[in-house]
């Protein structure tokens, strides 16, 4: 049988770092980057003695994110251990949830070639991170640095129902906007504060039985997510097809050489011995603490995108690109109300602002200039006050330096000359200077007419009235 | 009359009329083990320096009329299972050996607060499993009652030294009997409080689900005083409960005229020793003297408690040891080759034999395929147990039982024979996996002169009762003024 | 029960531990005695019980999202057996 006739069954497993200021149980920094066991205590370091106290905004992030998930929160949860040995892992145990997880049945929709698609989420549970094993090139030994170990993840696992690549990709690019909108999560895949396993199987088209299952892990960007599921995929096909069949094992994705590799050393003895864990009472989440995280939820990508198209008449391209990130889409809010021509509007989003954001590598948090300074400067190019291209100028210098529109079009003489004296005396100065191109003109040859605007615009350093211009030009040439 | 002679309380007024000095008192005690602790051998490490600078701090503070406690300037010492910044802690073990912590277990702070000199660490059995003190890595505790015998396990260090005079008294823990039991081998007071009523931050965990620390003194009023310090709500221990500390003292003196008081008919077993049977009846007639009301109960699960306990505590022993591997602290195998050999070679080398025993069981009771029918099982039992405790309490004020079956029995005696050891707890236990609050009180002596306890259990935060009922027969009885001879 | 010397071996790797055949042995008949002894649990009905895992009458204690200083790492790692600049360092790690 070739690919075609299999049929892959996808879920996915997502950790993401949550945004706290403190790690899960003690008050150590969850700050990136700090210098190796900067970020340690007698807790986080597995201490003889220590104790874990659970942070408050753990379970406030959960919550939200399981509300935001559609999940039912669940009002008691409890903690397990997991047990096993490894030189990251400090206790011997990570702390978790198991059979008890804090919510569980949720949905994510995502967007199809077919249309919409329903992908449920089977769970979502607290957990701490471990430290990190970094392998120590000038000496035959590996450095464990504890600053991750104890910071905050939330595991969200999807029931198996994605079925390329593709819906894998979808699913979690759909689920890193939700996470990063409701500030519980940055999504950062590189830095892996946003990860992601996947599980993969293959079972032949029409069947009900699904196959064996394979551990991706080492994704981290859309790009190998999709690449290693497609490999994974065509590996479990040809094993099959050569009269073999899958093993159940963890496969890293080795990036260099595109394939999925068996990670034999993690596979022996696996016993967890999961309990519950006797140091951190059950956990109970009140009715009314459900009730207040639901009613702070902000509106999510895929309902603000909807609206933004509806309420503002946006083509979905447009409104895309404009909902992607929570600031963004509250700055083009903050300006429509400001300016009521929201495609006008979104064009120089789309355009001018999103590049200047770029090249400047500025954050929008840190944009220097108010929606109603933004609606000024479309209203004074609406009313041509400015030229469209003086425009951009002026929105540049905005950028930069936070001045008022109009003292920038003072300041740099860029106020467009819609004078009808003026730009006549300037047309007729051109074209008695230029009486030979004015005779081709009248003798047909009417490209000469671009020659004569551009004569014009610049005698008047590209201030004239662009309209104006052209219509003068007609005028006195007769047309 | 020697000054280590005296009891905290006794101390405490000395020290408040300024009759004596905490560095008198703390000088008093490290001559005493000097003299005392080679025969007896209760004490790991003696931090001759620390004590008597907080001596003299103490000193200072009573000087200016601003002492920071009733006990501000009474010499204690530490099971060698807490915490204490600076000071090597072990937990009996060699796999901590040269361990020094960073920081100090909540009830360390709250002593140093209160301004008591501690003198030093005392034996224990390693990780705290064991009945007898002879699973210790380091050296042999001896019951100054008689030198051959134990002082029980695995405060037994802590026993030993309150027993002895060596400290005018000691913090235990107990996770199933382990302040009790040796107090009731050497003729001393033990007091396992409620579990979540003293801090359980910074203590080596045992089973955490059953460790408590507690106070160990040579009268119940040294005990109510002691436990006045530590009992407080933690907020770095989420178990710990935000309850309020009553005076332990206050009531002390009320008797128990009145109270109805259980003697549950499964704590009164064959093969239990017919001395202390004796000694135990006896005391039960001496409460309906004072005017209290015996009432025959039941609690139909005990039986099934030393089982549900042998599941449980090494179950969560497994997992709290799992933190010992060389990596950060401790101990690790030199020669090891790979990562692998690191683990397996440090920790079979670090730990002993019941340390060992008892992380193989626990794994094994959590293991795939056994979680089921032992630990989960267990689990529920446990739920039985306790049950049976509710009712019970909803009929009588306490319950009241032997501590220990025998009285101490001879070093090497058990060894080899775990189940035997494990049997020493079997009155114990239960309280434990209940949650409750129980108390040992000294009832009386064996004609060969070894002491005998009698237990006191209680309702969730009652140890106020406890400790009332308990004082209402010591004041019966001056068991606590025998000195122990110190001879085997 | 009997424990086989298999399953103590199976134990003993899960646990970490490098026991001698030695204790291979012992444990093995230790453990079953241990086990027969704690086989008595199998003969009661817990069915509809509810497994007690926490003693405490302690309500979910939780602590405010703020940071506390961390230990200086040379306090971190004073007792660390071997180490690499401020890293705990281990035997090489083969993944
Ligand atoms: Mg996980
Ligand atoms: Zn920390």
């Amino acid at each position: 049988m070739p690919v075609s006739d299999f049929q892959p069954v996808i879920g996915l497993e997502v950790h993401a770092q949550l945004l706290t200021q403190s790690k899960i149980f003690c008050g150590c920094s969850t700050a990136f980057g700090a210098e190796p066991n900067r970020n340690t205590c007698p807790v986080c370091l597995g201490m003889p003695g220590v104790l874990p106290v659970l942070n408050q905004r753990v379970v406030e992030f959960a919550v939200r994110t399981g509300l935001a998930l559609e999940c039912t929160v669940k009002k008691t949860s409890v903690w397990s251990r997991k047990n096993y040995f490894y030189p990251d892992l400090p206790k011997g145990y990570q702390i978790t949830q198991y059979d008890q997880p804090i919510c569980e049945h949720g949905r994510l929709v995502i967007d199809t070639p077919q249309g919409e698609k329903v992908i449920r989420v089977r769970r979502i549970h607290m957990e701490e991170d471990a430290g990190k094993n970094v392998h120590d090139a000038s000496g035959g030994q590996s450095l464990v640095d504890l600053n991750r170990a104890g910071v905050p993840l939330l595991e969200i696992v999807s029931e198996p129902d994605l079925r390329d690549a593709d819906e894998a990709v979808e699913y979690l690019k759909a689920m890193r906007d939700v996470l990063v909108y409701l500030g519980v999560n940055d999504g950062n895949l590189e830095e892996g504060s946003f990860r992601c396993d996947a599980n993969v199987s293959v079972m032949p088209k029409g069947s009900s039985t699904y196959g064996q299952r394979c551990e991706l892990k080492n994704l981290n960007s859309f790009r190998f997510l999709k690449q290693a599921i497609e490999y994974e995929i065509s590996r479990q096909v040809d094993v099959i097809e050569s009269g073999g069949k899958v093993d159940q094992e963890t496969r890293l994705w080795d990036v260099n050489k595109g394939v999925t590799r068996s990670m034999r050393s993690k596979e022996e003895a696996h016993d967890y011995r999961y309990f519950p864990e006797p140091d951190l009472p059950p956990l109970h989440v009140s009715d009314a603490a459900i009730d207040a995280a639901a009613k702070a939820l902000p509106e999510l990508p895929r309902a603000k995108l909807t609206r933004f198209t509806s309420q503002y008449g946006l083509p979905a391209y447009d409104a895309r690109i404009l909902t992607a990130e929570r600031p963004l889409a509250d700055f083009f809010e903050a300006c429509a109300a400001h300016y009521a021509d929201a495609k006008k509007l979104s064009n120089w989003f789309l355009g001018e602002l999103m590049r200047l954001l770029k090249e400047e590598g500025t954050p929008l948090s840190a944009l220097r200039f108010t929606p109603a300074q933004l609606a000024e400067l479309l209203g004074a190019v609406d009313k041509g006050t400015v030229s469209a291209n003086a425009g951009k100028d002026v929105l540049g210098e905005m950028f930069r330096t936070g001045k008022a529109p109009a003292d920038i079009i003072a300041e740099k003489g860029l106020a467009q000359v819609s004078d009808t004296g003026a730009i006549e005396a300037v047309v007729d100065d051109i074209l008695a200077k230029n009486a030979g191109e004015v005779e081709k003109y009248r003798a047909g040859k009417k490209q000469v007419f671009g020659f004569f605007v551009g004569q014009v615009m610049r005698a008047m350093k590209g201030k004239g009235n662009p309209t104006l211009v052209n219509d003068l030009l007609k005028k006195k040439l007769g047309d | 009359m020697q000054l280590t002679d005296l009891t905290m309380l006794e101390l405490a007024a000395k020290l408040a009329a300024g009759a004596v000095s905490s560095e008198e008192a703390t000088r008093a005690c490290l001559e005493r083990i000097r003299q005392v602790d080679p025969k007896v051998r209760a004490f790991l490490r003696v931090d001759e320096e620390g004590a008597l600078v907080a001596a003299r701090a103490s000193d200072a503070r009573r000087k200016a009329g601003n002492p920071a406690s009733p006990l501000d300037g009474v010499p204690v010492g530490l099971k060698d299972i807490f915490l204490t910044e600076g000071v090597e802690t072990t937990a009996g073990s060699r796999i901590l050996e040269g361990f020094v912590p960073p920081y100090d277990a909540t009830v360390v702070r709250l002593l140093k607060e209160a301004g008591l000199p501690l003198v030093g660490k005392l034996n224990m059995d390693e990780f705290a499993m064991g009945s007898s003190n002879e699973s210790s890595a380091y050296s042999l505790t001896h019951n100054p009652w008689d030198l051959t015998r134990t002082p029980g396990g695995s405060s037994g260090g802590s026993s030993a030294a309150v027993a002895a005079r060596e400290v005018f008294g000691a913090l235990g823990t107990d996770t199933g009997g382990s302040i009790r039991q040796p107090a009731a081998l050497t003729n001393t007071v033990g007091l396992k409080p409620t579990y979540g009523r003293v801090s359980r931050f910074g203590i080596i965990a045992f089973a955490s689900s059953l460790d408590q620390p507690g106070p160990m003194t040579r009268t119940v009023g040294d005990t109510a005083a002691l436990l006045q310090l530590i009992a407080r709500h933690d907020p770095q221990d989420a178990t710990s409960a935000a309850v309020e500390t009553p005076d332990y003292s206050a009531d002390l003196e009320g008797g128990v005229r009145g109270l109805r008081l259980g003697v549950p008919r499964e704590y009164f077993i064959e093969g239990m020793d017919p001395e202390v049977e004796a000694s135990v009846r006896e005391a039960l007639r001496e409460y309906e003297r004072l005017g209290a009301t015996l009432v025959d109960v039941s609690l139909p699960h005990t039986k099934y408690a030393l089982a549900t306990y042998y599941l449980i505590a090494p179950a969560e022993a497994s997992s709290n040891l799992a933190r010992y591997d060389g990596i950060r602290y401790g101990q690790r195998a030199k020669d090891a080759r790979g990562l692998k050999e690191l683990y397996a070679q440090t920790r079979e080398r670090g730990f002993g034999p019941e340390v060992k025993r008892r992380i193989m069981l626990g794994t094994y009771a959590l293991s795939a395929g056994y979680y089921d029918a032992y630990y989960l099982r267990a689990q529920k039992v446990r739920t039985l147990i306790r049950e049976d405790f509710t009712k019970v309490f909803k009929d009588v004020d306490a319950v009241l039982s032997p501590t220990s079956p025998v009285p101490a029995f001879k070093l090497g005696e058990k060894v080899d024979d775990p189940l035997s050891m494990y049997l020493m707890d079997v009155f114990t236990l239960p309280c434990n996996l209940a949650g409750l609050p129980g108390l040992s009180v000294p009832c009386g002596f064996t004609k060969a002169g070894l002491p005998v306890g009698l237990q006191v259990l209680g309702r969730p935060f009652d140890e106020a009762r406890l400790l009332r009922i308990a004082r209402a027969y010591e004041r019966e009885h001056d068991f606590f003024l025998r000195p122990a001879p110190l001879r085997g | 029960m009997a424990l086989t010397l298999e399953q103590v071996r199976h134990v003993a790797t899960l646990a970490r531990l490098a026991l001698t055949p030695e204790e291979e042995q012992r444990f093995s008949t230790q453990l079953s005695a241990v086990l027969d002894a704690v086989a008595q649990l199998q003969s009661l009905d817990v069915e509809a019980v509810e497994p007690t895992s926490h003693a405490t009458l302690a309500e979910s204690l939780l602590r405010e999202d703020v940071t506390r200083p961390s230990l200086p790492p040379e306090k971190s790692l004073a007792n660390a057996p071997a180490k690499s600049g401020t890293s705990f360092a281990v035997p090489k790690i083969i993944e």
